[in-house]
């Protein structure tokens, strides 16, 4: 299984793809897609990069765990989560709609 | 310090509306992210894991209390709150949103301040050692040439597309504390017997995935000949440096490749052309630019300072803190403090906006209203009066930021990691945090005494872990992270190349093997003196190989 991720051109923040098309802050709001659903959803994701809403759209490897989804690589897990580790990590993460 | 002149403020200012131009551009539509992305580069902005990133070029380490103010109020204002000092004398800002940045360049304007060259294949914002000006080992102070050399870089047409990036940096003093033999120029300043200034010149240093210490080209070149000199090595650097593949373009690999004679004929080749034109250096100019960066006014004052020994002999916190992190200064009676930025359990040089804004406060106080960094990621008020250090450890304990830990174990330096990098492999703020709590002890970090511990999180070595007493790596083992260790690096004037010792270890066996490490050489040791390297260079690889088979894996 796959969620489709990307930065938002303004501010640079990590989003991602949800069932409706629409780029969210909070992981836990990410489509899970199989392969072929994946691969046009990347492709949709063009769209929105023409329409300056983000840049560098791509696809990233997630699992099913007890305590929902997560991607499978430790690089894509502090971007779905954030700094691990920061001066910032006490802050809470603000969610704002692209 | 040097102020900026009409033309500096022109530039700077016309660069800020440039840039701010090519962002609406860019949010507009009109510029694609692929004609953006070396534009923004350009402006020290990159897209990283989470966010943009701001990289602000702090010339030669020096600031004032003005533009530490400036740097705070960015931190409060357009970052979370705090800012991160690198090993190249920078601050980043993690948070930043694009269309905000221009305003932040703006605002940097006003202080005399940019993000130009802090990144891109250009020159890049010149390093310098942190203590120039005020070390009692100084011959010169390094800073009028390393402003000179900026002048010189700033949109250079010729060099603005280098094969890659080039670094240079400067030191006046032959205690090597600006790392110069493993960047692309290394300069040292020195004086002859009849007193003629010039410098000795080192070409091809760096680490990354090919690390090398440099090649000297010149032992001596004359002062006025500097920009003619250097402007020969780009050019011959420009001409042959490989464009087919970014791992193999740094000058490095030229003089690896190409062999050092061949590129030294090249470059003295190329200065025979050039040299007496334009770029001769005149006395006057350096001159002029030399009394900007003249000493402040100390007053003369005894050697010893009573009320500090007074405070000594009180508290044993602020005799461990002058032990650590006060060195002396070239005029009696003063000294240079360090302010480190690596409290144990903190995120090594992170400084939040407060922190910055008090440190501009002491050193308006009690230091000049001046202010440095260094490669190590540290503050430091370079000129302060031995009967203040008593107020300086009190206001800097106040606020949380006395660390008596200047060079000692847990004084580590840290690059951002994959908590921030979008290029790292693995995490290194919590390995640094890790060793940090290991070695708090301020009586067992004593004993121990200096040592650098350098850990980066990809091969890139931002962290310069291949010259670190310890360098730790952290790379990516079938998608877990995993550290190897190198040992006996040296970035001083005994500068080396760290051997490996052996397989590496998982994240929460890092500081048990920097423990092993550090035991083994407090066993091997003949006296307290005796330093680590020095050790390591007596016994080898072997006992320290040994003793880490044992930490688990």
């Amino acid at each position: 299984m796959q969620v489709v991720t990307a930065n938002r051109l303004i501010d640079g923040r990590v989003v991602f793809r949800d069932a409706a098309g629409r780029w969210c802050e909070a992981f836990a709001a990410a489509a899970a897609l199989e392969a072929a659903a994946t691969t046009q959803a990347v492709a949709e994701s063009a769209r929105d990069v023409a329409a300056r809403l983000i840049v560098d759209p791509y696809a990233v490897d997630v699992v099913a765990t007890p305590a929902g989804l997560t991607p499978t690589s430790m690089r894509e897990r502090i971007r779905a989560g954030g700094p691990t580790s920061g001066s910032e990590v006490a802050a809470p993460r603000l969610d704002r709609a692209a | 310090m040097y102020v900026y002149d009409a033309l500096d403020r022109r530039f700077v200012a016309a660069r800020v509306e440039q840039f701010r131009d090519q962002v609406a551009r860019r949010l507009s539509g009109e510029l694609s992210e692929e004609q953006f992305r070396p534009l923004r580069l350009m402006n020290g902005v990159y897209l990283q894991l989470h966010s943009y990133m701001l990289r602000v070029a702090i010339p030669y380490g020096t600031l004032s209390s003005r533009q530490l103010r400036t740097l705070a109020r960015i931190a409060r204002t357009h970052d979370k709150g705090y800012g991160h000092f690198t090993t190249r004398q920078n601050i980043q800002f993690n948070w930043p949103s694009l269309e905000m940045i221009p305003d932040i360049l703006a605002e940097l304007a006003e202080v005399e301040m940019h993000a130009i060259q802090t990144s891109g294949n250009c020159i890049r914002s010149i390093t310098a050692d942190h203590l120039a000006g005020a070390a009692p080992d100084e011959v010169v102070d390094p800073r009028p040439y390393a402003e000179i050399l900026r002048q010189w870089s700033s949109v250079h047409p010729e060099f603005s597309w280098l094969p890659r990036k080039f670094k240079i940096a400067i030191t006046g003093a032959p205690q090597d504390r600006a790392a110069i033999r493993v960047h692309d120029i290394g300069l040292q300043v020195v004086k002859r017997d009849d007193g003629e200034v010039g410098f000795t010149v080192h070409v091809g240093g760096g680490l990354g995935r090919s690390p090398f210490l440099a090649w000297t080209l010149r032992d001596f070149l004359p002062e006025k000949h500097l920009l003619a000199y250097v402007e020969a090595i780009l050019r011959v650097y420009n001409l042959y440096g490989r464009r087919d593949n970014k791992y193999k373009a740094r000058i490095k690999i030229l003089m690896h490749e190409a062999g050092f004679a061949t590129v030294r004929d090249e470059v003295e080749a190329e200065f025979e052309r050039i040299r007496d034109g334009a770029l001769e250096l005149p006395a006057a100019d350096v001159a002029r630019i030399a009394r900007q960066f003249a000493l402040p006014p100390l007053a003369a004052r005894p050697a010893a300072s009573p009320r500090e020994d007074a405070a000594k002999a009180a508290d044993p916190a602020f005799a461990r803190f002058v032990a650590t992190n006060v060195t002396p200064h070239k005029v009696a009676g003063h000294a240079s403090v360090t302010i480190s930025l690596k409290p144990i359990g903190g995120v090594p040089g992170d400084a939040t906006a407060e922190a910055m804004e008090l440190v501009a406060d002491l050193a308006e106080r009690y230091g000049h209203g001046e202010i440095r960094v260094s490669h190590r990621q540290n503050l430091i008020l370079p000129h302060v009066a031995r009967d203040d250090l008593p107020e300086i450890h009190a206001a800097l304990v106040a606020a949380g930021l006395a660390t008596a830990n200047a060079g000692l174990v847990s004084d580590t330096i840290t690059c951002p990691g994959l908590d921030f990098c979008a290029l790292a492999n693995a995490r290194s703020i919590p390995v640094a945090k890790d060793i940090a709590r290991r070695f708090a002890d301020p009586a067992r970090a004593a004993e121990i005494g200096p040592l650098d511990v350098k850990i980066s999180g990809c091969i890139n070595a931002c962290a310069h872990h291949h010259v670190g007493a310890i360098g730790i790596l952290g790379v990516d083992r079938k998608g877990e992270e995993f550290y190897q260790l190198t040992l006996g690096g040296s970035s001083g004037e005994d500068a080396a190349l760290g051997d490996s010792a052996g397989p590496g270890f998982p994240p929460e066996r890092v500081a048990d093997a920097v423990e092993t490490v550090v035991s083994t050489y407090l066993a091997h040791r003949t006296a307290p003196h005796e330093t680590f390297l020095a050790t390591w260079r007596r016994v080898g690889l072997a006992p320290f190989k040994e003793a880490l088979a044992h930490v688990g894996r």
